[in-house]
């Protein structure tokens, strides 16, 4: 069936061909992109690289070697149990890339499901979804954390879920506004009248066109989970000793500041970086996408 | 105020729905699974957990909405009396964090605007974008390395309580308060730097210009007065950031708020005391929130005849 949508796919191939490589080098040249991709692709490699290689083993402790500062056997130093701080960074990549994709990815499936509700069947049910997100709204992933924590054992998941809900606003919020626009584009009418059924023009009409401003916010929402993460965990609502979590070694470190501060740095400095870049690679690719920046 | 009387309804109901209908018997988390059946018969009862589900949820609202949040099982006072007591920190350490954002982002974000494209605004978002990078909780810890460890300025935390004085109160506050503003500051720099430059490129601000209105004027009585609009919204939404981020820099500084009261009643198992807690808190941020959309509302009439 051609695809009556505007997102280009029943359009001119030839005009998407042409423009591809244009936009492609456009983004090379987007210092802000190249910056945050090139931080990004650091952490993913770093992420990657630690699933099968460490310096040394990040649970293995040496009390002889405790709270170091950096030398040459231990480039980041060592911890209160002598285990190797570079190791535990390298690891930690893993916990926050993880944290990330699964806390944006509740947030962004079960806000676009209400975002759906909302802006397609409007009326009542648009009024109640929505005063129910303005709900959502009041709980930051901090306080969803405390509540679940307290019902439950604090853990990872936890954490990853109360992120994930305090990230449904704003990805139910921007579907519905997609919604509202497109449910009476003229290319909906004409499937409609085609024939088509809700579930179809819901999936393969009207979805797709929403789905860029739904990217970018996911790019947005990123770096947001990794600092929730790391605050969680920095209170203990999040990861649980002994696995590695950069807001866990801050956690650790508070009370050795005196006696290794490189301790507090390396992992806090391992955040900043880390949701640096990804801010950057947002907001290049913002721009990037942004259809009135287009030259 | 009917969506926000909805709002605060569909509040309560989730932070219920966590404790209440959530696998989980909030006696047996409250005793622990190790306890007598006769003692979790009589928290059960004390709790009203023996009543039907939508009986327990109205008398918990109606008791909410007369003040009643329950009574700590670990201090044995009302939750709500805990909860004031607590405020006093909580709550000035978040207006002191929102006074300092918006002290040094509005400025900032004007001179931003001002000098676009040259060094003092590329500097501005280099600033920016590190607020935005570095958690708070994480500066906090720096701030209490370099103050305090290394200068030895300041203590690395506590807090000695008003009755001190006022400024020994305010001194006690002062880093953690940078630290939780840091974040905010730095969204609020940004938004007050595009949002100025959105309106310096407005029609009437160039007719200003040509009736020879001095800069000053133009900047400040028909640029600043209309960019407000976004920078007042967005200030608004993030007094509740900032409450919520409260309770984890309470933890880095050791004050005895209304964070450590949560982490310190989930350790206890305190449940009455998290749930008044998130309860109230959550409640705060979608007030503070409606009273803001009514806000824009004020500011740009627009809204209201649009």
């Amino acid at each position: 069936m051609v695809s009556l949508s505007p997102s280009g796919r029943g359009q001119g191939e030839g005009t998407g061909q042409a423009l591809r490589p244009r936009r492609r080098s456009r983004a090379f040249r987007h210092v802000t992109f190249v910056i945050g991709l090139a931080i990004t692709l650091g952490l993913v490699v770093t992420a990657a690289v630690s699933l099968f290689y460490t310096p040394r083993d990040p649970l293995e402790m040496s009390i002889a070697g405790r709270l170091q500062g950096p030398t040459p056997a231990h480039p980041l130093g060592t911890d209160q149990f002598g285990r190797d701080l570079l190791s535990r960074v390298m690891q930690g990549a893993i916990t926050s890339i993880l944290v990330g994709v699964i806390a944006v990815g509740i947030g962004m499936a079960v806000g676009v499901l209400f975002g759906i509700l909302s802006g397609y069947f409007g009326g009542w049910l648009d009024e109640g979804f929505m005063r129910l997100v303005d709900a959502v709204q009041g709980f930051p992933a901090i306080l969803s954390a405390l509540l679940l924590a307290a019902v439950f054992k604090p853990t990872l998941t936890i954490s990853m879920v109360a992120i994930g809900i305090a990230f449904l606003p704003v990805f139910a919020r921007l579907t519905r506004a997609s919604f509202l626009e497109f449910r009476d584009r003229d290319f909906v009418v004409a499937a409609r009248a085609l024939g088509a059924g809700d579930g179809a023009l819901i999936g393969r009409h009207i979805l797709p066109n929403t789905l860029p401003p739904l990217i970018v916010q996911a790019t947005i929402s990123f770096p947001v989970a990794i600092l929730a993460e790391a605050g969680l965990s920095y209170l203990g609502l999040g990861t649980q000793p002994p696995n590695p979590s950069w807001g866990l070694m801050l956690k650790e470190a508070q009370a050795f500041l005196g006696m290794n501060p490189w301790y507090a740095i390396f992992p806090g400095g391992a955040i900043a970086l880390t949701v640096l870049g990804l801010n950057l690679l947002g907001d290049g690719l913002r721009d990037l996408l942004d259809p009135k920046t287009v030259a | 105020m009917a969506a926000l009387a909805a709002t605060l309804l569909f509040v309560s109901l989730l932070v219920f729905v966590v404790v209440r209908v959530l696998p989980g018997d909030p006696a047996l988390i409250i005793l622990g699974l190790e306890a007598n059946a006769d003692s979790v018969a009589r928290v059960r009862r004390e709790l009203g957990l023996d009543q039907p589900i939508t009986v327990q949820y109205a008398h918990w609202v109606t008791r909410a909405l007369s003040g009643d949040l329950g009574r700590s099982i670990q201090y044995d006072l009302p939750v709500a009396t805990l909860i004031l007591s607590r405020l006093t920190v909580t709550l000035p350490l978040t207006l002191l964090a929102a006074a300092l954002m918006i002290a040094a982002a509005i400025p900032l974000g004007v001179y931003a605007a001002t000098h676009h494209r040259r060094w003092g605004d590329y500097l501005t978002m280099v600033l920016s974008q590190l607020g935005v990078a570095v958690p708070g909780f994480w500066a906090g810890l720096l701030l209490i390395l370099l103050f305090s460890v290394q200068l030895g300025w300041v203590q690395a935390g506590g807090f000695d309580g008003w009755g001190q004085g006022f400024w020994r109160g305010v001194r006690s506050l002062l880093l953690p308060a940078v630290a939780l503003g840091l974040f905010q500051f730095a969204v609020l720099a940004r938004t007050t730097r595009s949002a100025l430059l959105e309106v310096l490129r407005e029609e009437y601000v160039k007719t200003a210009r040509a009736k020879g209105v001095a800069e000053r004027g133009v900047l400040f009585r028909h640029a600043l007065r209309n960019a407000l609009i976004p920078i007042v919204t967005v200030a608004g939404v993030q007094l509740g950031q900032l409450l919520a981020g409260s309770i984890i820099l309470e933890s880095v500084f050791y004050l005895p708020g209304l964070g450590r009261l949560t982490l310190a009643a989930i350790s206890a198992r305190d449940l009455p005391v998290v749930q008044g807690v998130v309860l109230f808190v959550a409640s705060m941020i979608v007030t503070v929130n409606a009273a803001v959309d009514i806000l824009y509302g004020i500011l740009d009439p627009r809204i209201r005849y649009g």
